[in-house]
């Protein structure tokens, strides 16, 4: 058993925290009765319970790529423990034989080959040109490398049926929950017509697409780089991994940055109007004429030269490539929060004027008070609306700037980052086209489940949409 | 027969079951008659007018019966040619004026609009039509006008040009869906001349859709009666206001308030209409029904047709007003004697500035409330009256101090209020609280009823421990008629009218002296603004509370009020007792407000003095009496000077130099 250190990250902390918010919410929603019926309508929505099934598997992935340790290096009895430079986390423990098990260089998916000739020494030939062979990718198949498509297809067939049982499993767990204490075969009915509260034909529907997509594709990896490999040789599908949790923070970090901004300035500006409206106003209309990504870049460069004139705060590399992610979330955060600030301003100019409002005025309640107990909660929709939203605006606009050059740190794994190594073999012949297509399909999937879900959220609490 | 409705049933769809809100409603419609579908809010009457035009919501379905103008069945044509239908055909005008109009279009591209699609009308023909068709309506100077937006039209101007526009495709049936609800009285009072004078003109079949029984009867020449989606009595007009045979007409008409029925108690509809998702199998009004009998909860009763009077009720008996004053116990009448003073008002200004250009520079006023006077004594109702934009509204707020007054003195007590900051507002504000219009806008769909009647409570540090306050919201709760488990509930719960007695409640936690009441049934229907009524009274014989009642509507002042003040742009134009006021009004326009408000009637109001044009803008106030440009007994010292106040008997006060 290998010792190991334990590495809080700050992004780490974050979104832990984010997490216990997430879930104090989730006791806050229940006992109150409004919020919970507008979460039942969220429940209701076949397509809004399907992305969030894929949006859970995705969050799930952030998570297990935000336990970080340091591994103990072997070192002599009575010598104090050394720990490793490299820091890991669980999801790298898992997945261990994709973050090892480099190649060379390029190679396409499924290959047992490299993607370039390389001169080698074949004893008794000399020297020839051709494709070397993999050193990981159809290992197992030795000289029978015409047979990968079915060898391939026979074990994604294996994991398929795998995966369907596995299916079957919890969609038999979840009938009987739902049907609990009525005659067997009742939940199983009532799920597929449709019938129960919560969407779980919707969600079941989605795992077995999940379930029958990702147990083949992991089974798979093991023998093949099922997404070929980038230029350093590395599995593109362990990037993709990665590049999850970098996604997430950067969606959700920056509007725990921007929301208290804007719930604020806005609501302040609204309710009190005058002189206070006017400050926020020229505020937010001033950070709004200057060029966004001018701002970041601004931002993130001065940001990175204090990260290399200080190099003693940073016991690793990932610390500093986290403390960049939190900086551009921070940038981020600053320059988009007039938006919602802008709506909410709206929002409480009209409620303000609204009848139970000036009740309380007339029983003397300080403005204070007014604005946390009557004005916020009935904001919240508008904040909740704007929340899910924005985060897969933030998403793409992490791919924006990580290819611009300003994004997060070269060497910290990101769907931009991927975009950006990729763009420069674009070019060559024949085309490297799979890290590119593994990137964006990724993104695109969080991002669309981020969108049906947000459209879910609205659609339940949009009052007008009622 | 030109429009006949054949068991129509109209419903919405639900998920995945589908609500049938208009249930086999039949009546038919002769040329020239004006047919009223009368109703509370609820009851199905505009899903019907939308039905006949095809007009329904996306949810909305047709589920049966037929519609035929003409001998043509209507639900049976496809779109396209139903278009032709609309709008030439059959037109419809709507409640609100302020949104029927385009407000980017000019009103004569808006009437042009019509007139090309139905009559191939263009270019000068067109524009010929347009002039004739605003001047029947009654615009002046129709050339000019064609060519403004509709914001340069005030609210009784836009109805009539949405009146025009309907009439420009020839209609020979016009839907009018509450086309006066939204407009004053004496602008209501116009409106109506002129559908009768048009209706007399064409020929055209008039469906009136209301609530409202002077409407109906200053109209209507048939009534149908509508309940919970089904219609219970047809009726012509003479029949229906001389002989009502349903229980729930009876009850309508005795909910009325009105000054015959001062002292007494109203008598209210019990309950609810039950909801579409829920109607009992029988007769549906037998829950509320004060004549119930066990057949009519397993049996829909059926048509029983006697003399052009159609009833739908198990009840035969014909007795008319059996029980005049049987359903209301007699409360008596508080004969408060003229105390001290409680709250005295002296020169009240409030105007608020108008601002413009980048710097924000004033360049006038809007004089809201200019100069106002007024004292309430304790345990005594003052009714303050007047139509919209008089500055009645601000009156209210300027007393609470919500809105700053601009001038003049507030006395509380003798305690002056302008002013006052902080705690010692604070503690002011205690006897007076404020009752609000909209329901369904004063109670914060976010709290708990016991949240929001604590609230004041809180505020103003009435009860200590929490036992202890829960007693008392739960004996608050009882005293304005609502069961003690509302306090654990949240609003959206309850009905308009619930809802308004949880805004009584939580103006009663503070214990005030007074409460301004700022048209607090307005939001509602007639037998629930009975119930309202008769709480408010109760609460003042029980609590001796004061009210200021801000309103337009003048049969809830002849019933509530000990005292009225007439308003006029800013000023009070006539004040006294109530008897006074409303027997003898002085000033000419308390004459022509009373004399314009439709009665529910046969006899209708006799010699109505009819108002030219609408209230002027405060921002901009007529020189001399504000009242002249309106005024039929206008002199030339009207246009010059403002009436001093003169005192006609010691207690009625009126401002005219009508009078020496």
């Amino acid at each position: 058993m290998m010792g190991f250190q334990i590495v809080l990250l700050w992004s780490d902390i974050l979104i832990w925290l984010l997490v216990a918010a997430g879930v104090g919410l989730g006791v806050l929603i229940v006992r109150t009765p409004p919020l919970l019926s507008a979460w039942r309508n969220v429940g209701a929505n076949r397509v809004g319970m399907a992305s969030a099934t894929v949006l859970l598997a995705f969050v799930l992935i952030g998570l297990l790529d935000s336990l970080h340790y340091r591994v103990a290096l072997e070192g002599k009895p009575g010598q104090k423990t050394q720990y490793a430079v490299e820091v890991l986390s669980v999801l790298d423990a898992l997945v261990t034989p994709l973050r090892t098990r480099n190649e060379k260089t390029y190679s396409e998916p499924f290959a047992t080959r490299l993607y370039a000739k390389e001169t080698v020494d074949v004893p008794g030939q000399g020297t020839v040109r051709e494709y070397p062979r993999l050193k990981y990718g159809g290992k197992h198949l030795a000289e029978r490398e015409d047979e990968v498509a079915a060898d391939a297809g026979f074990t994604a067939f294996r994991a398929g049926v795998l995966a369907f049982l596995g299916w079957l499993a919890v969609a038999g767990i979840v009938s009987g929950v739902v049907g609990h204490g009525e005659a067997p075969g009742t939940g199983w009915r009532r799920i597929w017509r449709g019938e129960t509260a919560f969407a779980w034909d919707a969600v079941l529907v989605t795992l077995a697409l999940m379930l029958l997509v990702a147990v083949p594709l992991f089974w798979l990896s093991g023998q093949y780089h099922v997404f070929g490999t980038d230029k350093v040789g590395q599995d593109v599908l362990y990037q993709i991994l990665k590049s999850v949790r970098t996604g997430l923070i950067i969606g959700l970090v920056t509007t725990l940055v921007m929301l208290p901004m804007a719930v604020l300035l806005g609501i302040v500006a609204g309710y009190y109007r005058g002189w206070v409206d006017d400050v926020i106003q020229y505020i937010y209309t001033v950070l709004n004429s200057i060029p966004g990504v001018l701002l970041i870049a601004a931002a993130v460069l001065m940001m990175q030269v204090v990260i290399d004139t200080h190099p003693q705060w940073f016991s690793t590399a990932a610390e500093r490539a986290d403390l960049r992610l939190l900086a551009l979330c921070f940038i981020l955060g600053i320059t988009s929060w007039t938006g919602l600030c802008r709506l909410l301003r709206g929002e409480t100019l009209k409620l303000r004027e609204l009848e139970y409002i000036q009740a309380a005025q007339t029983f003397g309640v300080s403005s204070w008070r007014i604005i946390i107990r009557h004005i916020l909660p009935n904001l919240m929709h508008i904040v909740i609306i704007a929340l899910v939203m924005d985060f897969s605006g933030l998403v793409l606009a992490e791919a924006v700037l990580s290819y611009v050059g300003i994004g997060v740190d070269p060497t910290m794994t990101s769907f931009g980052t991927m975009i950006n190594n990729a763009r420069m073999e674009l070019g060559r012949e024949p085309v490297v086209w799979w890290s590119l297509t593994a990137a964006f399909a990724a993104m695109f999937i969080l991002v669309l489940a981020a969108n049906l879900f947000a459209d879910a959220v609205r659609d339940a609490f949009d009052p007008r949409a009622a | 027969m030109m429009l006949t409705v054949d068991r129509l049933r109209l419903g919405f769809a639900a998920g995945k079951r589908v609500l049938a809100a208009v249930d086999g409603i039949s009546f038919s419609i002769a040329k020239g008659e004006t047919f009223a579908l009368l109703g509370e809010s609820g009851c199905g009457k505009s899903v019907t007018a939308q039905g006949i035009m095809r007009l329904l919501p996306p949810a909305g379905r047709v589920l049966g019966g037929s519609v035929s103008m003409e001998g043509q069945s209507l639900l049976t044509l496809p779109e396209a040619d139903m278009r032709a239908w609309r709008g030439g055909r059959m037109a419809m005008i709507f409640q609100e004026p302020a949104t029927s109009l385009n407000p980017v279009l000019t009103v004569g591209q808006q009437i042009g609009e019509v007139l090309e699609r139905h009559l191939g009308m263009t270019g000068a023909a067109a524009t010929g039509r347009m002039v004739e068709l605003l001047r029947q309506v009654g615009i002046a100077d129709p050339e000019r006008r064609l060519n403004e937006y509709p914001f340069q039209f005030s609210g009784g101007m836009k109805q009539r040009v949405m009146i025009a526009i309907a009439l420009a495709g020839e209609p020979e049936l016009l839907i009018a869906d509450e086309p006066t609800t939204a407009l004053d009285v004496t602008v209501q009072a116009q409106i109506l001349d002129l559908l009768v004078r048009l209706q007399a003109e064409r020929g055209m079949a008039i469906l009136l859709i209301t609530h409202d029984l002077g409407v109906v009867a200053r109209m209507a020449h048939r009534i149908g009666v509508m309940y919970a989606g089904e219609l219970v009595e047809v009726a012509s007009r003479e029949a229906f206001f001389s002989q009502p045979r349903h229980p729930y007409t009876q009850a309508l008409f005795k909910a009325l308030p009105d000054m015959s029925r001062r002292g007494q108690r109203l008598t209210t509809i019990p309950g609810q209409v039950p909801s579409l998702a829920a109607m009992p199998a029988g007769c549906r009004f037998a829950e509320r029904c004060a004549r119930v009998m066990p057949v009519c909860r397993e049996q829909s009763p059926v048509w029983r047709d006697e003399q052009s009077h159609a009833v739908r009720c198990h009840w035969r008996d014909a007795g008319v007003d059996a029980d005049a004053a049987g359903g209301g116990h007699e409360i008596t009448d508080l004969s408060v004697s003229a105390g001290k003073e409680f709250l005295r008002v002296a020169d009240l200004k409030v105007h608020f500035p108008i601002r413009k250009g980048l710097l924000q520079r004033t360049v006038g006023h809007v004089r809201a409330v200019d100069g106002l006077s007024l004292a309430i004594l304790p345990g005594r109702t003052l009714a303050l009256v007047g139509e919209s934009g008089c500055g009645k509204t601000t009156v209210g707020k300027a007393l609470l101090q919500l809105i700053p007054p601009t001038e003049g003195s507030v006395l509380l007590g003798g305690q002056p209020l302008v002013g006052l900051r902080g705690a010692r507002l604070r503690s002011a504000r205690r006897h007076m609280q404020m009752i609000f219009q909209d329901p369904f806008a004063s109670l914060n769909p976010r709290l708990r009823v016991g949240e929001i009647i604590a609230e004041g409570m809180d505020a103003l540090a009435v009860v200590g421990d929490a036992r202890s306050r829960r007693e008392t919201m739960a004996a608050l709760l009882t005293q304005v008629g609502l069961p003690e488990e509302a306090i654990d509930r949240y609003p959206h719960e309850f009905s308009g009218g619930q809802r308004q007695r949880i805004a009584v409640a939580r103006a009663l936690a503070v214990q005030p002296s007074l409460l301004i009441c700022d048209e607090p049934t307005s939001a509602l229907d007639v037998s629930v603004q009975a119930q309202i009524l008769n709480l408010l009274k109760k609460l003042q014989s029980e609590l001796g509370v004061a009210y200021l009642f801000i309103t337009h509507n003048f049969a809830v002042v002849e019933y509530l009020a000990h005292d009225i003040a007439v308003m006029y742009l800013g000023r009070i134009v006539e004040r006294g007792r109530a008897e006074e006021v409303l027997r003898t009004p002085k000033h000419p326009y308390t004459q022509a407000l009373l004399s314009a408000i439709p009665l529910p009637r046969l006899e209708g109001a006799t010699a109505v003095i009819r108002l030219s044009g609408e209230t002027p803008s405060p921002a901009n106030p007529p020189s001399g009496c504000h009242f002249h440009p309106r005024c039929p007994h206008a002199m030339d010292v009207c246009r010059s000077r403002y009436p001093e106040p003169v005192d006609v008997t010691a207690t009625q006060r009126v401002s005219c130099h009508l009078l020496p």
